[in-house]
C-alpha cells in the first residue's frame, strides 16, 4: 500500500537527493498534508516555482505537477508571470533563505507590497547549504560558518516581519519542529488571495549541524526550544530565539484584482 | 494604413500587432517611450502591464507569462541589458519564447545616459554565460522598428528562443512614416500534444513543442542540464553535448532563413561598406554621395545581427577592393566583417563614439575614399 501523499509525488525519481535528516522532507510532508486538507485529488490546478538551492528541489522534480526551476532569487518574479496570465492557477513558490531572502530578497519585497496573488513557503536551513554551509542572510548573529569561521558579525534579516511589514496579506513563521502548525499556516496561505508567506525553519545537519554538533533528532529539538511565540516573548530573550507565528492576516485584494478592477478607463 | 511613428512607439505598434499581451519592465532611457506606451495599450487589447523592481524581475516575469502561454515583450537599454542577461541564459536553456528590445546607448557602465552609441552588439550576442545562440534583428528605420518587433515576436514563438531587437537611439527618437498593415502576420507557436517529449526533437532544426501550463502535462521545465523530458542530469557529459548542440542548431540550423539584410550597389562595387542600425542610413547616403562623384559603392545592411548574413557580405569582400565598417562603437562588426571577407580584400573600421553625436554620411564617404580610391 502505497502512502497517501504519493499521489502529489513522482515516485519514479524517489529517493530524494536530500541529506538523511534534512528539514526539506519535514516542509514537503506539511506542504502536500496542507494541499491534501483542502481536497486536491492531485496538483493538475497548481504551478510550483522554484529557483536554486535545496528547497528548491522539493517541488522540481519531487512533485508529480508543473514546475518551473528557474535561476537563483528568480522564482518569484517567474511566478507573478505566471500567475499574471493564469490567475486560476494556484502559484506556489518553494524556495531557502538564500533563494527567496537574500538574492531573491527585492522580489520578495516587492511581491509583498504588491500583494502578488502566491503562496510562498520560504525553508530557513540559516546558510547556505547547497554551496557548502556559507553565512547567509538568515544566520544567526556569532555562529560560525565556513565564511565565518569566527562566528557571524552580522544580525540576520527577520525576514518574516519585513514581508508583513511590505504589506502581504499572510505572514508565519513556525519551524520544522512545529509540523502541524506550519500545515495549517500552509493551508491558511491555501486558502487565501493577495500575497501568502510561511516562513520555516529548519534543520540543515550536514551544514549547521555538524558545527553546532547536533544530530538531527537534537537539532529539532534545539528549534523547538529555541522558539517563543508571539505575543509571549519578552525582550531579553529575542536575540537567540525564533519569534513564532502568525505576523500578517488581513485580506486586502490581490494584484490580480486590483489590476482587473482599474480596468482601463484613463484617470 | 500611414502613420507618423518614432522608432520606440513603432517598436511597440508592431508588437501589439503581432500578438504582443504581456510587458514587464523598468523605465531607462532612450527606450521608455516603449513601456509607456505599452502602459496605455496593453490593459485597452486585453493584455497584461506590469512595472517590474528591476530588470531581472522583468525579464523572469516575461519567462513565466511565457510559460503560462502568453506573447511577452520587454524593453530596456544597455545597463538594462545587462541585467537582463541572467533571464536570457535561462529563456535559451528552457526554450522559451519572449523578446527583448535594447535600445542602445553609451557604455560601458552608465556611460552617457540615452545619447546614441552601437557598442551593444557583441552584448546582444554573446552577453550570456555558456554556449548558447539566439537571434537578433536590427532595425535602421522607424518602418523597420515595426516590422522586425513584429517579426521577433513571431520568430520567438516559432523557434521557441528568445529574440533580441537591437535598435538604437537615433532609430529610436526619429518619426517617420510607417506603413501600419490592416492585420500583422502572426505565426503561434507550437502546443503539445500529449506523449510527445517537451524538450526533445529528433530534426534538431525544429523546435519541440511547447507544453501548456494546468493541463495535466506536469511539466518539468528546468533552466539546468536535461533530458527530453526536462529530467535534470547535472553531470552526464552526453545529455550536456546533446543539449546545447541542438538548441544552438536551431539557430545555426536555420541560419541561412532566418539572416536578412538589404543590398544596394553591390553587383559592381568597387568599394564596399558593411553597416547596421543608424549607421547603415548614413552608409546608404554615402553610397548616393560618392556615386555622383563616379565611385561605385556596395552597401550591405545586415538586418540580423545574428545570425549575420554571411554569403552577400562575402559576394561583397570578392568584387570591391576594399570594404569600410562604420560604426558608433570602437569596431565590433568590424571584427565579424573580417572574418567573413578572410581575406578577399582589406576591411577597414570607421569609428566614431561620444556625445550621441551620429556618423554622417560625409565621414563615411570621406572614409570610403581614403581607402578605396
Amino acid at each position: 500500500m502505497s502512502h497517501p501523499l504519493h499521489a502529489y509525488l513522482r515516485e519514479e525519481i524517489l529517493p530524494t537527493p536530500f541529506c538523511p535528516g534534512c528539514g526539506n522532507g519535514l516542509v514537503a510532508g506539511a506542504l502536500l498534508r496542507a494541499i491534501a486538507s483542502r481536497g486536491h485529488d492531485s496538483l493538475r490546478r497548481f504551478v510550483f516555482v522554484s529557483g536554486i538551492g535545496c528547497a528548491a528541489w522539493i517541488p522540481s522534480p519531487l512533485l508529480r505537477a508543473d514546475s518551473l526551476h528557474v535561476a537563483h532569487g528568480r522564482a518569484i518574479p517567474t511566478a507573478i508571470g505566471v500567475k499574471l496570465r493564469r490567475p486560476e492557477l494556484a502559484v506556489v513558490v518553494v524556495g531557502g533563505d538564500g533563494d527567496i531572502a537574500g538574492i531573491g530578497g527585492n522580489h520578495l519585497l516587492h511581491a509583498a507590497r504588491r500583494n502578488a496573488d502566491l503562496l510562498v513557503v520560504m525553508v530557513n536551513n540559516l546558510v547556505y547549504g547547497m554551496t557548502g554551509g556559507q553565512v547567509g542572510p538568515t544566520t544567526p548573529h556569532k555562529l560560525p560558518t565556513s565564511t565565518t569561521p569566527y562566528g557571524n558579525p552580522e544580525q540576520p534579516l527577520d525576514t518574516a516581519a519585513v514581508v508583513a511589514a511590505a504589506g502581504a496579506n499572510y505572514v508565519a513563521r513556525w519551524t520544522a519542529a512545529h509540523g502541524r502548525d506550519l500545515e495549517r499556516a500552509i493551508a491558511k496561505g491555501l486558502d487565501k488571495r493577495g500575497f501568502r508567506f510561511v516562513e520555516a525553519v529548519a534543520q540543515c545537519p550536514a551544514r549547521v549541524g555538524g558545527k553546532l554538533r547536533m544530530e538531527p533528532a537534537a537539532f529539532l529539538r534545539w528549534l523547538r526550544e529555541r522558539s517563543v511565540r508571539r505575543g509571549e516573548e519578552t525582550a531579553p530573550e529575542l536575540e537567540e530565539r525564533f519569534l513564532v507565528g502568525e505576523y500578517a492576516d488581513q485580506d486586502r485584494p490581490g494584484l490580480v484584482e486590483t489590476l482587473r478592477a482599474l480596468g482601463a478607463e484613463e484617470k | 494604413m500611414r502613420k507618423l511613428l518614432s522608432g520606440n512607439i513603432a517598436v511597440a505598434e508592431g508588437a501589439l500587432a503581432a500578438g504582443v499581451n504581456f510587458y514587464a519592465g523598468y523605465p531607462i532611457t532612450p527606450s521608455s517611450e516603449i513601456m509607456e506606451h505599452m502602459a496605455r495599450e496593453l490593459p485597452r487589447r486585453g493584455g497584461t502591464f506590469l512595472p517590474a523592481e528591476d530588470e531581472i524581475a522583468s525579464i523572469f516575469m516575461l519567462i513565466g507569462a511565457s510559460w503560462a502561454g502568453g506573447r511577452p515583450l520587454t524593453a530596456t537599454s544597455g545597463p538594462g541589458f545587462s541585467l537582463m542577461q541572467e533571464g536570457l541564459g535561462i529563456a535559451i536553456m528552457t526554450e522559451t519564447p519572449l523578446v527583448v528590445v535594447d535600445v542602445a546607448r553609451l557604455g560601458p557602465g552608465t556611460g552617457q545616459a540615452s545619447r546614441a552609441g552601437q557598442g551593444d552588439l557583441m552584448q546582444a550576442r554573446w552577453g550570456r554565460h555558456g554556449d548558447q545562440h539566439l537571434v537578433v534583428y536590427a532595425p535602421s528605420s522607424a518602418q523597420e522598428c515595426f516590422d522586425f518587433a513584429a517579426l521577433a515576436v513571431n520568430t520567438a514563438d516559432r523557434l521557441r528562443v528568445p529574440a533580441v531587437l537591437l535598435s538604437d537611439e537615433l532609430i529610436a527618437h526619429t518619426w517617420e512614416i510607417v506603413d501600419v498593415p490592416e492585420a500583422a502576420q502572426r505565426v503561434e507557436r507550437r502546443t503539445l500534444v500529449r506523449g510527445d517529449p517537451p524538450f526533445g526533437s529528433s530534426d534538431p532544426e525544429v523546435p519541440p513543442p511547447m507544453p501548456p501550463l494546468g493541463e495535466g502535462h506536469s511539466v518539468l521545465m528546468t533552466g539546468s542540464t536535461h533530458n527530453e523530458w526536462g529530467v535534470r542530469f547535472t553531470s552526464d557529459p552526453e545529455v550536456h553535448r546533446a543539449l546545447v548542440t541542438r538548441l544552438s542548431q536551431k539557430i545555426l540550423g536555420n541560419a541561412a532563413e532566418l539572416a536578412r539584410y538589404e543590398a544596394r550597389g553591390t553587383e559592381d562595387a568597387e568599394v564596399g561598406v558593411v553597416a547596421y542600425g543608424s549607421a547603415a542610413r548614413s552608409a546608404l547616403a554615402a553610397g548616393e554621395l560618392l556615386a555622383r562623384e563616379g565611385l561605385r559603392v556596395g552597401v550591405v545592411v545586415p538586418k540580423t545581427l545574428w545570425p549575420l548574413p554571411e554569403e552577400p557580405i562575402r559576394e561583397l569582400a570578392g568584387r570591391a577592393r576594399a570594404i569600410v565598417v562604420p560604426e558608433m562603437s570602437l569596431g565590433q562588426l568590424v571584427l565579424d566583417v573580417e572574418r567573413i571577407a578572410a581575406g578577399r580584400c582589406p576591411v577597414h573600421g570607421l569609428s566614431k563614439v561620444g556625445g550621441g553625436v551620429p556618423l554622417y554620411p560625409q565621414e563615411v564617404a570621406e572614409r570610403v575614399l581614403e581607402v578605396g580610391r
